[in-house]
Protein backbone atom coordinates (compact mmCIF):
# COMPACT_ATOMS: atom_id res chain seq x y z
CA UNK A 1 0.00 0.00 0.00
CA UNK A 2 1.41 3.37 -0.91
CA UNK A 3 0.35 6.70 0.49
CA UNK A 4 -0.21 9.32 -2.17
CA UNK A 5 0.50 12.98 -1.66
CA UNK A 6 -2.49 14.39 0.23
CA UNK A 7 -1.07 17.79 1.17
CA UNK A 8 -3.59 20.48 0.38
CA UNK A 9 -6.53 18.10 0.37
CA UNK A 10 -7.51 18.75 3.97
CA UNK A 11 -9.04 15.77 5.71
CA UNK A 12 -9.12 13.60 2.62
CA UNK A 13 -7.02 10.47 2.58
CA UNK A 14 -6.21 8.81 -0.71
CA UNK A 15 -4.93 5.26 -0.65
CA UNK A 16 -3.96 3.29 -3.68
CA UNK A 17 -5.10 -0.31 -3.29
CA UNK A 18 -3.81 -1.55 -6.60
CA UNK A 19 -3.05 -0.15 -10.05
CA UNK A 20 -6.65 0.68 -10.89
CA UNK A 21 -8.36 0.91 -7.48
CA UNK A 22 -7.91 4.07 -5.45
CA UNK A 23 -9.78 4.53 -2.16
CA UNK A 24 -10.65 8.10 -1.18
CA UNK A 25 -11.73 8.62 2.41
CA UNK A 26 -13.30 11.99 3.22
CA UNK A 27 -13.55 13.77 6.59
CA UNK A 28 -11.65 11.00 8.20
CA UNK A 29 -10.30 12.03 11.57
CA UNK A 30 -7.26 9.90 12.29
CA UNK A 31 -6.00 9.48 15.78
CA UNK A 32 -2.57 8.28 16.70
CA UNK A 33 -2.40 5.35 19.04
CA UNK A 34 0.52 4.13 21.11
CA UNK A 35 1.07 0.42 20.82
CA UNK A 36 3.65 -1.23 23.04
CA UNK A 37 5.19 -4.32 21.50
CA UNK A 38 7.22 -6.40 23.91
CA UNK A 39 9.27 -6.90 26.03
CA UNK A 40 7.40 -10.22 26.12
CA UNK A 41 6.25 -10.28 22.52
CA UNK A 42 7.31 -13.58 20.88
CA UNK A 43 8.46 -11.98 17.65
CA UNK A 44 10.88 -9.59 19.32
CA UNK A 45 13.27 -12.55 19.85
CA UNK A 46 13.92 -11.81 23.50
CA UNK A 47 13.27 -8.83 25.67
CA UNK A 48 13.04 -5.92 23.30
CA UNK A 49 10.34 -3.33 23.73
CA UNK A 50 9.12 -1.32 20.79
CA UNK A 51 6.89 1.64 21.46
CA UNK A 52 4.98 2.13 18.23
CA UNK A 53 3.04 5.24 17.36
CA UNK A 54 0.43 4.01 14.94
CA UNK A 55 -2.05 5.63 12.62
CA UNK A 56 -4.48 2.83 11.93
CA UNK A 57 -2.33 -0.05 10.70
CA UNK A 58 0.52 2.22 9.67
CA UNK A 59 3.45 2.86 11.97
CA UNK A 60 4.49 6.47 12.16
CA UNK A 61 7.30 5.85 14.62
CA UNK A 62 8.72 2.82 16.40
CA UNK A 63 11.13 3.52 19.23
CA UNK A 64 13.14 0.60 20.62
CA UNK A 65 13.76 0.40 24.38
CA UNK A 66 16.67 -1.78 25.42
CA UNK A 67 18.43 -2.81 28.58
CA UNK A 68 16.11 -5.50 29.92
CA UNK A 69 18.96 -8.00 29.62
CA UNK A 70 21.79 -5.69 30.64
CA UNK A 71 24.22 -7.71 32.74
CA UNK A 72 27.07 -5.20 33.10
CA UNK A 73 29.44 -7.13 30.80
CA UNK A 74 31.87 -4.22 30.59
CA UNK A 75 31.92 -3.62 34.35
CA UNK A 76 32.49 -7.33 34.97
CA UNK A 77 35.44 -7.30 32.55
CA UNK A 78 37.21 -4.64 34.58
CA UNK A 79 37.10 -6.90 37.63
CA UNK A 80 38.36 -10.21 36.26
CA UNK A 81 41.57 -11.38 34.58
CA UNK A 82 41.83 -11.52 30.79
CA UNK A 83 41.24 -15.30 30.46
CA UNK A 84 38.23 -15.10 32.77
CA UNK A 85 36.43 -12.80 30.33
CA UNK A 86 36.12 -15.61 27.76
CA UNK A 87 33.06 -17.20 29.43
CA UNK A 88 31.42 -13.78 29.59
CA UNK A 89 31.83 -13.33 25.84
CA UNK A 90 29.88 -16.58 25.33
CA UNK A 91 26.97 -14.95 27.03
CA UNK A 92 26.93 -11.96 24.69
CA UNK A 93 25.67 -13.67 21.58
CA UNK A 94 24.62 -16.98 23.07
CA UNK A 95 23.69 -18.40 19.68
CA UNK A 96 27.24 -17.97 18.40
CA UNK A 97 29.46 -18.44 21.43
CA UNK A 98 32.43 -19.76 19.46
CA UNK A 99 32.48 -16.69 17.21
CA UNK A 100 32.37 -14.32 20.17
CA UNK A 101 35.24 -16.12 21.89
CA UNK A 102 37.18 -16.06 18.63
CA UNK A 103 36.78 -12.30 18.29
CA UNK A 104 37.85 -11.70 21.89
CA UNK A 105 40.85 -14.05 21.69
CA UNK A 106 42.02 -12.37 18.46
CA UNK A 107 41.80 -8.94 20.07
CA UNK A 108 43.86 -9.82 23.14
CA UNK A 109 46.41 -11.72 21.03
CA UNK A 110 47.07 -8.51 19.10
CA UNK A 111 48.45 -7.01 22.32
CA UNK A 112 50.39 -10.11 23.29
CA UNK A 113 52.90 -10.95 20.49
CA UNK A 114 52.47 -14.71 20.61
CA UNK A 115 52.46 -17.18 17.77
CA UNK A 116 49.43 -19.41 17.57
CA UNK A 117 49.99 -23.05 16.49
CA UNK A 118 48.59 -23.69 13.03
CA UNK A 119 46.35 -26.53 14.10
CA UNK A 120 44.73 -24.25 16.67
CA UNK A 121 43.82 -21.79 13.92
CA UNK A 122 42.19 -24.52 11.84
CA UNK A 123 40.17 -25.88 14.75
CA UNK A 124 39.07 -22.37 15.65
CA UNK A 125 37.84 -21.72 12.12
CA UNK A 126 36.03 -25.07 11.95
CA UNK A 127 34.14 -24.59 15.22
CA UNK A 128 33.39 -20.95 14.40
CA UNK A 129 31.96 -21.86 11.00
CA UNK A 130 29.93 -24.71 12.50
CA UNK A 131 28.56 -22.25 15.00
CA UNK A 132 27.79 -19.79 12.21
CA UNK A 133 25.65 -22.43 10.49
CA UNK A 134 23.89 -23.21 13.79
CA UNK A 135 23.23 -19.53 14.36
CA UNK A 136 21.88 -18.97 10.84
CA UNK A 137 19.64 -22.02 11.28
CA UNK A 138 18.05 -20.39 14.32
CA UNK A 139 17.74 -17.09 12.46
CA UNK A 140 16.07 -18.69 9.45
CA UNK A 141 13.86 -21.00 11.50
CA UNK A 142 12.53 -18.34 13.83
CA UNK A 143 12.09 -15.94 10.92
CA UNK A 144 9.83 -18.51 9.29
CA UNK A 145 7.83 -18.82 12.51
CA UNK A 146 7.45 -15.04 12.73
CA UNK A 147 5.84 -15.09 9.32
CA UNK A 148 3.70 -18.16 9.89
CA UNK A 149 5.82 -20.95 8.40
CA UNK A 150 6.23 -23.61 11.06
CA UNK A 151 7.93 -26.46 9.20
CA UNK A 152 11.32 -24.82 8.46
CA UNK A 153 11.70 -24.14 12.16
CA UNK A 154 11.56 -27.84 12.99
CA UNK A 155 13.93 -28.70 10.14
CA UNK A 156 16.38 -26.05 11.33
CA UNK A 157 16.38 -27.22 14.91
CA UNK A 158 16.80 -30.83 13.84
CA UNK A 159 20.00 -29.97 11.97
CA UNK A 160 21.21 -27.47 14.54
CA UNK A 161 21.02 -30.22 17.14
CA UNK A 162 23.70 -32.17 15.25
CA UNK A 163 26.03 -29.16 15.30
CA UNK A 164 25.42 -28.56 18.99
CA UNK A 165 26.18 -32.22 19.58
CA UNK A 166 29.49 -31.89 17.74
CA UNK A 167 30.46 -28.75 19.61
CA UNK A 168 29.47 -30.35 22.91
CA UNK A 169 31.70 -33.27 22.07
CA UNK A 170 34.64 -30.92 21.52
CA UNK A 171 34.08 -28.49 24.39
CA UNK A 172 31.75 -30.12 26.91
CA UNK A 173 28.99 -27.53 26.61
CA UNK A 174 26.09 -27.05 24.23
CA UNK A 175 25.96 -23.30 23.95
CA UNK A 176 28.34 -21.58 26.39
CA UNK A 177 31.57 -23.25 25.36
CA UNK A 178 34.59 -21.53 26.95
CA UNK A 179 36.58 -23.38 24.29
CA UNK A 180 38.67 -20.81 22.41
CA UNK A 181 41.15 -19.41 24.90
CA UNK A 182 43.61 -16.56 24.51
CA UNK A 183 46.58 -18.13 22.73
CA UNK A 184 45.05 -21.54 22.20
CA UNK A 185 42.20 -23.86 22.90
CA UNK A 186 40.85 -25.57 25.98
CA UNK A 187 41.27 -29.02 24.42
CA UNK A 188 42.23 -30.62 21.15
CA UNK A 189 39.26 -32.00 19.22
CA UNK A 190 38.35 -35.68 19.87
CA UNK A 191 40.04 -38.16 17.54
CA UNK A 192 37.00 -38.91 15.37
CA UNK A 193 35.73 -35.32 15.35
CA UNK A 194 36.87 -34.39 11.85
CA UNK A 195 35.34 -37.53 10.40
CA UNK A 196 31.99 -36.72 11.98
CA UNK A 197 32.21 -33.11 10.82
CA UNK A 198 32.80 -34.17 7.23
CA UNK A 199 29.86 -36.58 7.54
CA UNK A 200 27.77 -33.66 8.70
CA UNK A 201 28.92 -31.54 5.76
CA UNK A 202 27.84 -34.27 3.32
CA UNK A 203 24.53 -34.69 5.12
CA UNK A 204 23.76 -31.00 5.44
CA UNK A 205 24.61 -29.80 1.93
CA UNK A 206 21.35 -30.99 0.29
CA UNK A 207 19.41 -30.03 3.42
CA UNK A 208 20.60 -26.44 3.11
CA UNK A 209 19.27 -26.26 -0.43
CA UNK A 210 15.99 -27.84 0.62
CA UNK A 211 15.64 -25.39 3.49
CA UNK A 212 16.38 -22.43 1.25
CA UNK A 213 13.75 -23.60 -1.25
CA UNK A 214 11.17 -24.19 1.47
CA UNK A 215 11.10 -20.50 2.25
CA UNK A 216 12.26 -18.62 -0.83
CA UNK A 217 9.91 -20.57 -3.09
CA UNK A 218 7.02 -20.15 -0.69
CA UNK A 219 4.78 -17.45 -2.10
CA UNK A 220 3.40 -16.32 1.25
CA UNK A 221 6.89 -15.93 2.67
CA UNK A 222 8.08 -13.99 -0.38
CA UNK A 223 5.04 -11.71 -0.31
CA UNK A 224 5.65 -10.95 3.35
CA UNK A 225 9.34 -10.08 2.87
CA UNK A 226 9.93 -8.86 -0.70
CA UNK A 227 10.25 -5.09 -0.90
CA UNK A 228 9.71 -4.68 2.85
CA UNK A 229 12.12 -2.64 4.97
CA UNK A 230 14.43 -1.55 2.17
CA UNK A 231 17.74 -0.09 3.27
CA UNK A 232 19.94 1.63 0.65
CA UNK A 233 23.62 0.75 0.80
CA UNK A 234 24.98 4.21 1.67
CA UNK A 235 22.53 4.65 4.55
CA UNK A 236 23.36 1.15 5.79
CA UNK A 237 27.06 2.06 5.89
CA UNK A 238 26.31 5.32 7.66
CA UNK A 239 24.33 3.36 10.24
CA UNK A 240 27.35 1.12 10.76
CA UNK A 241 25.58 -2.01 9.59
CA UNK A 242 27.69 -5.09 9.12
CA UNK A 243 27.40 -8.76 8.35
CA UNK A 244 24.38 -10.19 6.51
CA UNK A 245 22.50 -6.93 7.04
CA UNK A 246 25.05 -4.91 5.08
CA UNK A 247 25.50 -7.60 2.44
CA UNK A 248 21.71 -7.71 2.08
CA UNK A 249 21.97 -4.10 0.93
CA UNK A 250 24.34 -5.21 -1.82
CA UNK A 251 27.65 -4.19 -0.24
CA UNK A 252 30.22 -6.92 -0.73
CA UNK A 253 31.89 -6.53 2.64
CA UNK A 254 32.99 -9.40 4.80
CA UNK A 255 35.69 -9.05 7.44
CA UNK A 256 36.91 -12.55 6.67
CA UNK A 257 37.79 -11.24 3.22
CA UNK A 258 38.25 -7.48 3.63
CA UNK A 259 40.11 -7.39 6.94
CA UNK A 260 41.35 -10.96 7.02
CA UNK A 261 42.34 -12.66 10.24
CA UNK A 262 43.45 -16.15 11.26
CA UNK A 263 43.75 -18.48 8.23
CA UNK A 264 40.90 -17.02 6.19
CA UNK A 265 43.24 -15.61 3.49
CA UNK A 266 44.22 -19.20 2.59
CA UNK A 267 40.64 -20.32 2.14
CA UNK A 268 38.49 -20.04 -0.92
CA UNK A 269 34.92 -18.89 -0.40
CA UNK A 270 32.49 -16.39 -1.85
CA UNK A 271 31.04 -13.38 -0.11
CA UNK A 272 27.32 -13.91 -0.55
CA UNK A 273 25.35 -10.93 -1.80
CA UNK A 274 21.86 -10.99 -3.30
CA UNK A 275 21.71 -10.67 -7.08
CA UNK A 276 18.38 -8.88 -7.14
CA UNK A 277 16.62 -11.56 -9.20
CA UNK A 278 14.36 -12.88 -6.45
CA UNK A 279 14.51 -10.00 -4.02
CA UNK A 280 14.75 -6.24 -4.10
CA UNK A 281 18.29 -5.31 -3.01
CA UNK A 282 18.22 -4.22 0.62
CA UNK A 283 14.87 -5.69 1.63
CA UNK A 284 14.03 -8.34 4.23
CA UNK A 285 14.15 -11.14 1.67
CA UNK A 286 17.70 -10.15 0.61
CA UNK A 287 18.90 -10.37 4.19
CA UNK A 288 17.28 -13.77 4.54
CA UNK A 289 18.86 -14.94 1.28
CA UNK A 290 22.33 -13.86 2.39
CA UNK A 291 22.01 -16.04 5.49
CA UNK A 292 20.76 -18.98 3.47
CA UNK A 293 23.63 -18.66 0.96
CA UNK A 294 26.24 -18.16 3.66
CA UNK A 295 25.58 -21.59 5.13
CA UNK A 296 26.83 -23.14 1.89
CA UNK A 297 29.99 -20.96 2.02
CA UNK A 298 30.61 -22.07 5.61
CA UNK A 299 30.37 -25.70 4.51
CA UNK A 300 32.99 -24.97 1.84
CA UNK A 301 35.31 -23.41 4.43
CA UNK A 302 34.92 -26.37 6.79
CA UNK A 303 35.72 -28.86 4.02
CA UNK A 304 38.90 -27.00 3.07
CA UNK A 305 39.97 -26.77 6.71
CA UNK A 306 39.55 -30.51 7.20
CA UNK A 307 41.72 -31.31 4.18
CA UNK A 308 44.44 -28.75 4.96
CA UNK A 309 44.66 -29.26 8.70
CA UNK A 310 47.99 -30.37 10.23
CA UNK A 311 47.95 -33.67 12.15
CA UNK A 312 47.58 -33.92 15.90
CA UNK A 313 51.06 -35.35 16.33
CA UNK A 314 52.85 -33.64 19.20
CA UNK A 315 50.12 -31.05 19.37
CA UNK A 316 49.33 -29.30 22.60
CA UNK A 317 46.40 -26.88 22.31
CA UNK A 318 47.66 -24.93 25.33
CA UNK A 319 51.32 -24.67 24.30
CA UNK A 320 51.16 -20.99 23.30
CA UNK A 321 49.02 -19.83 26.22
CA UNK A 322 51.14 -17.55 28.43
CA UNK A 323 51.37 -18.51 32.12
CA UNK A 324 50.28 -15.07 33.14
CA UNK A 325 48.39 -12.95 30.64
CA UNK A 326 49.56 -9.39 31.09
CA UNK A 327 49.41 -7.50 27.78
CA UNK A 328 51.74 -4.61 27.06
CA UNK A 329 50.43 -1.12 27.73
CA UNK A 330 48.34 0.12 24.88
CA UNK A 331 44.98 -0.13 23.31
CA UNK A 332 43.53 -2.17 20.53
CA UNK A 333 40.33 -2.53 18.57
CA UNK A 334 39.95 -6.05 17.29
CA UNK A 335 37.04 -7.60 15.48
CA UNK A 336 35.77 -10.63 13.67
CA UNK A 337 32.93 -11.51 11.36
CA UNK A 338 30.16 -12.99 13.48
CA UNK A 339 26.94 -14.47 12.13
CA UNK A 340 25.26 -11.17 12.96
CA UNK A 341 27.99 -8.86 11.76
CA UNK A 342 31.09 -7.23 13.14
CA UNK A 343 31.75 -8.08 16.76
CA UNK A 344 34.53 -5.85 18.02
CA UNK A 345 36.32 -5.40 21.30
CA UNK A 346 38.09 -2.23 22.36
CA UNK A 347 40.61 -3.09 25.07
CA UNK A 348 42.70 -0.62 27.02
CA UNK A 349 45.59 -2.12 28.97
CA UNK A 350 47.89 -0.28 31.38
CA UNK A 351 50.67 -2.87 31.06
CA UNK A 352 50.81 -3.54 34.80
CA UNK A 353 47.54 -5.22 35.65
CA UNK A 354 46.21 -8.62 34.63
CA UNK A 355 42.79 -7.02 34.23
CA UNK A 356 41.80 -4.69 31.41
CA UNK A 357 41.31 -1.04 32.31
CA UNK A 358 38.49 -0.90 29.80
CA UNK A 359 36.88 -3.56 27.65
CA UNK A 360 34.10 -2.46 25.39
CA UNK A 361 32.08 -4.89 23.36
CA UNK A 362 30.97 -3.45 20.03
CA UNK A 363 27.87 -5.45 19.39
CA UNK A 364 26.70 -6.01 15.85
CA UNK A 365 23.01 -6.35 16.74
CA UNK A 366 23.11 -3.18 18.85
CA UNK A 367 24.31 -1.20 15.86
CA UNK A 368 22.03 -2.96 13.38
CA UNK A 369 19.01 -2.37 15.60
CA UNK A 370 19.71 1.34 15.85
CA UNK A 371 18.30 1.78 12.35
CA UNK A 372 14.90 0.52 13.55
CA UNK A 373 13.39 3.99 13.68
CA UNK A 374 14.13 4.67 10.02
CA UNK A 375 13.31 1.16 8.84
CA UNK A 376 9.88 1.04 10.42
CA UNK A 377 8.56 4.45 9.43
CA UNK A 378 5.44 4.12 7.28
CA UNK A 379 5.34 0.32 7.43
CA UNK A 380 2.37 -1.82 8.44
CA UNK A 381 2.33 -3.49 11.85
CA UNK A 382 2.69 -7.04 10.44
CA UNK A 383 5.61 -5.81 8.33
CA UNK A 384 7.29 -4.58 11.49
CA UNK A 385 7.47 -8.19 12.62
CA UNK A 386 9.11 -9.11 9.31
CA UNK A 387 11.64 -6.30 9.74
CA UNK A 388 12.63 -7.21 13.32
CA UNK A 389 13.00 -10.84 12.29
CA UNK A 390 15.25 -9.90 9.39
CA UNK A 391 17.59 -7.93 11.67
CA UNK A 392 18.11 -11.19 13.57
CA UNK A 393 18.79 -9.70 16.97
CA UNK A 394 20.08 -11.54 19.99
CA UNK A 395 19.25 -9.43 22.99
CA UNK A 396 22.11 -10.90 24.97
CA UNK A 397 24.45 -9.05 22.64
CA UNK A 398 22.35 -5.91 22.25
CA UNK A 399 22.11 -5.30 26.00
CA UNK A 400 25.38 -6.97 27.05
CA UNK B 1 55.94 9.61 13.56
CA UNK B 2 59.36 8.98 15.07
CA UNK B 3 62.26 8.93 12.65
CA UNK B 4 64.13 5.75 11.87
CA UNK B 5 61.45 3.38 13.09
CA UNK B 6 59.88 0.93 10.65
CA UNK B 7 56.10 0.86 10.64
CA UNK B 8 53.75 -1.53 8.95
CA UNK B 9 51.82 -0.51 5.88
CA UNK B 10 48.55 0.01 7.74
CA UNK B 11 50.17 2.47 10.17
CA UNK B 12 51.69 4.37 7.23
CA UNK B 13 48.26 4.62 5.62
CA UNK B 14 46.81 5.94 8.88
CA UNK B 15 49.66 8.44 9.10
CA UNK B 16 48.95 9.66 5.57
CA UNK B 17 45.28 10.15 6.45
CA UNK B 18 46.26 11.98 9.61
CA UNK B 19 48.56 14.28 7.65
CA UNK B 20 45.59 15.53 5.59
CA UNK B 21 43.59 16.27 8.74
CA UNK B 22 46.59 17.91 10.43
CA UNK B 23 47.20 20.12 7.41
CA UNK B 24 43.66 21.48 7.63
CA UNK B 25 43.18 21.77 11.40
CA UNK B 26 46.75 22.38 12.64
CA UNK B 27 46.99 22.79 16.40
CA UNK B 28 43.38 21.68 17.01
CA UNK B 29 44.58 18.08 16.73
CA UNK B 30 47.38 16.42 18.67
CA UNK B 31 50.41 14.70 17.18
CA UNK B 32 49.88 11.31 15.56
CA UNK B 33 50.42 8.35 17.88
CA UNK B 34 51.90 5.70 15.62
CA UNK B 35 51.46 2.39 17.34
CA UNK B 36 50.89 -0.93 15.63
CA UNK B 37 47.72 -1.92 17.45
CA UNK B 38 45.59 1.21 17.13
CA UNK B 39 47.09 4.38 15.60
CA UNK B 40 45.21 7.44 16.79
CA UNK B 41 45.22 11.18 17.30
CA UNK B 42 43.41 13.31 19.84
CA UNK B 43 41.15 16.27 19.18
CA UNK B 44 42.53 19.03 21.43
CA UNK B 45 39.96 21.70 20.59
CA UNK B 46 36.76 19.76 21.28
CA UNK B 47 34.57 22.51 19.81
CA UNK B 48 36.04 21.66 16.39
CA UNK B 49 35.20 17.94 16.67
CA UNK B 50 32.05 18.09 14.46
CA UNK B 51 34.00 20.01 11.79
CA UNK B 52 36.79 17.47 11.90
CA UNK B 53 34.23 14.67 11.73
CA UNK B 54 32.54 16.14 8.65
CA UNK B 55 35.94 16.75 7.05
CA UNK B 56 36.94 13.13 7.72
CA UNK B 57 33.73 11.81 6.25
CA UNK B 58 33.58 13.99 3.16
CA UNK B 59 37.15 14.76 2.07
CA UNK B 60 37.85 13.08 -1.25
CA UNK B 61 41.01 11.38 -0.01
CA UNK B 62 39.72 10.39 3.43
CA UNK B 63 36.08 9.22 3.07
CA UNK B 64 35.80 7.72 6.52
CA UNK B 65 32.23 6.62 5.87
CA UNK B 66 32.08 3.91 8.51
CA UNK B 67 32.31 4.37 12.27
CA UNK B 68 33.15 0.93 13.57
CA UNK B 69 33.05 1.68 17.26
CA UNK B 70 32.74 4.46 19.80
CA UNK B 71 33.85 3.61 23.33
CA UNK B 72 33.69 5.78 26.40
CA UNK B 73 36.76 5.70 28.63
CA UNK B 74 37.37 7.02 32.14
CA UNK B 75 40.80 8.68 32.42
CA UNK B 76 40.70 8.98 36.19
CA UNK B 77 44.33 10.07 36.60
CA UNK B 78 43.83 13.00 34.19
CA UNK B 79 40.46 13.92 35.80
CA UNK B 80 38.88 13.39 32.39
CA UNK B 81 36.45 11.17 30.57
CA UNK B 82 36.54 10.69 26.85
CA UNK B 83 35.53 8.76 23.78
CA UNK B 84 37.59 6.65 21.42
CA UNK B 85 36.18 6.34 17.91
CA UNK B 86 37.41 3.82 15.34
CA UNK B 87 36.92 4.81 11.73
CA UNK B 88 37.51 3.23 8.41
CA UNK B 89 36.65 3.83 4.81
CA UNK B 90 34.41 0.96 3.86
CA UNK B 91 34.97 -0.18 0.31
CA UNK B 92 36.82 2.97 -0.81
CA UNK B 93 40.22 3.17 0.86
CA UNK B 94 42.18 0.82 3.07
CA UNK B 95 43.07 3.27 5.83
CA UNK B 96 41.82 3.11 9.40
CA UNK B 97 42.16 5.75 12.06
CA UNK B 98 41.13 6.18 15.68
CA UNK B 99 40.20 9.52 17.21
CA UNK B 100 40.07 10.45 20.88
CA UNK B 101 38.05 13.29 22.34
CA UNK B 102 38.24 14.09 26.03
CA UNK B 103 36.34 16.37 28.38
CA UNK B 104 36.19 17.23 32.09
CA UNK B 105 35.19 14.39 34.37
CA UNK B 106 32.34 16.18 36.12
CA UNK B 107 29.74 17.74 33.86
CA UNK B 108 32.01 17.92 30.84
CA UNK B 109 30.57 17.90 27.35
CA UNK B 110 31.60 16.81 23.87
CA UNK B 111 29.83 17.92 20.68
CA UNK B 112 27.73 15.14 19.20
CA UNK B 113 28.49 13.68 15.78
CA UNK B 114 25.24 11.71 15.57
CA UNK B 115 24.24 13.62 12.43
CA UNK B 116 27.54 12.80 10.73
CA UNK B 117 27.34 9.06 11.35
CA UNK B 118 23.99 7.62 12.44
CA UNK B 119 25.89 4.92 14.32
CA UNK B 120 27.11 7.52 16.78
CA UNK B 121 23.56 8.14 18.00
CA UNK B 122 23.22 5.03 20.14
CA UNK B 123 26.93 4.76 20.90
CA UNK B 124 26.92 8.28 22.34
CA UNK B 125 23.83 7.49 24.37
CA UNK B 126 25.63 4.47 25.75
CA UNK B 127 28.75 6.50 26.58
CA UNK B 128 26.57 9.05 28.37
CA UNK B 129 24.74 6.27 30.19
CA UNK B 130 27.98 4.73 31.45
CA UNK B 131 30.27 7.75 31.95
CA UNK B 132 28.03 10.82 32.27
CA UNK B 133 29.65 13.09 29.69
CA UNK B 134 27.10 15.18 27.81
CA UNK B 135 26.90 15.22 24.04
CA UNK B 136 25.77 18.67 22.95
CA UNK B 137 23.47 18.65 19.94
CA UNK B 138 22.51 15.00 20.32
CA UNK B 139 18.91 14.38 19.12
CA UNK B 140 17.80 12.44 22.20
CA UNK B 141 20.40 12.16 24.90
CA UNK B 142 19.01 9.79 27.50
CA UNK B 143 20.05 6.54 29.10
CA UNK B 144 19.90 3.49 26.90
CA UNK B 145 20.96 0.39 28.86
CA UNK B 146 20.29 1.48 32.45
CA UNK B 147 16.81 2.55 33.61
CA UNK B 148 16.04 6.24 33.17
CA UNK B 149 16.03 6.91 36.92
CA UNK B 150 19.28 5.09 37.71
CA UNK B 151 21.73 7.04 39.87
CA UNK B 152 25.37 7.51 38.95
CA UNK B 153 27.38 6.35 35.97
CA UNK B 154 28.38 2.70 36.33
CA UNK B 155 31.64 2.55 34.38
CA UNK B 156 33.34 5.40 36.23
CA UNK B 157 36.22 3.97 38.25
CA UNK B 158 34.95 5.49 41.52
CA UNK B 159 31.33 4.43 40.99
CA UNK B 160 29.41 3.36 44.09
CA UNK B 161 26.23 1.47 43.40
CA UNK B 162 23.09 2.92 44.93
CA UNK B 163 21.70 1.29 48.09
CA UNK B 164 18.22 0.62 46.79
CA UNK B 165 16.24 1.04 43.61
CA UNK B 166 12.45 1.34 43.94
CA UNK B 167 12.60 -0.48 47.28
CA UNK B 168 14.79 -3.31 45.94
CA UNK B 169 18.19 -3.78 47.62
CA UNK B 170 20.82 -3.33 44.92
CA UNK B 171 24.23 -4.63 46.14
CA UNK B 172 24.03 -8.38 46.40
Amino acid sequence: MQELDTSGLGSVRVTRKSDNVVVIEKDLATEQMVLAMGPQHPSTHGVLKLECLTDGEVITEAVPYLGYLHRCFEKCCENVDYPAIVPYTDRLDYLAGMNSEFAYALTVEKLLDIEIPRRVEFIRVIVAELNRIASHLVAIGTYGIDLGAFTPFLFCFRDREIILGLLEWASGARMLYNYIWIGGLAYDVPSDFLKRVSEFVTYFRPKAVELCNLLTKNEIFVKRTRGIGIMPADVAINYGWSGPMLRGSGVKWDLRRNDPYSIYPELDFNVAVPDGKVSVIGDCLSRHLVRALEMEESLKIIEQCISKMPTAEGFNPRSAIPKRIRPKAGEVYGRAENPRGELGFYILSDGKSTKPVRCKGRSSCFVNLSAMKDLSKGQLIPDLVAIIGSIDIVLGEVDR
Amino acid sequence: MEEGKVFSQSVQQSAAAYAIIHEKFGVAVSAFDANETMPFFEVLDTALWPDIALFMRDHARLKFNYMACLSGVDYQAEEKVGIVCNFESLGLFNHKLAVKVKCARNGGSIPSVAYVWHTANWHEREAYDMFGMLFTGHPELKRILCPDDWEGFPLLKDYKVQESYHGIKVPY
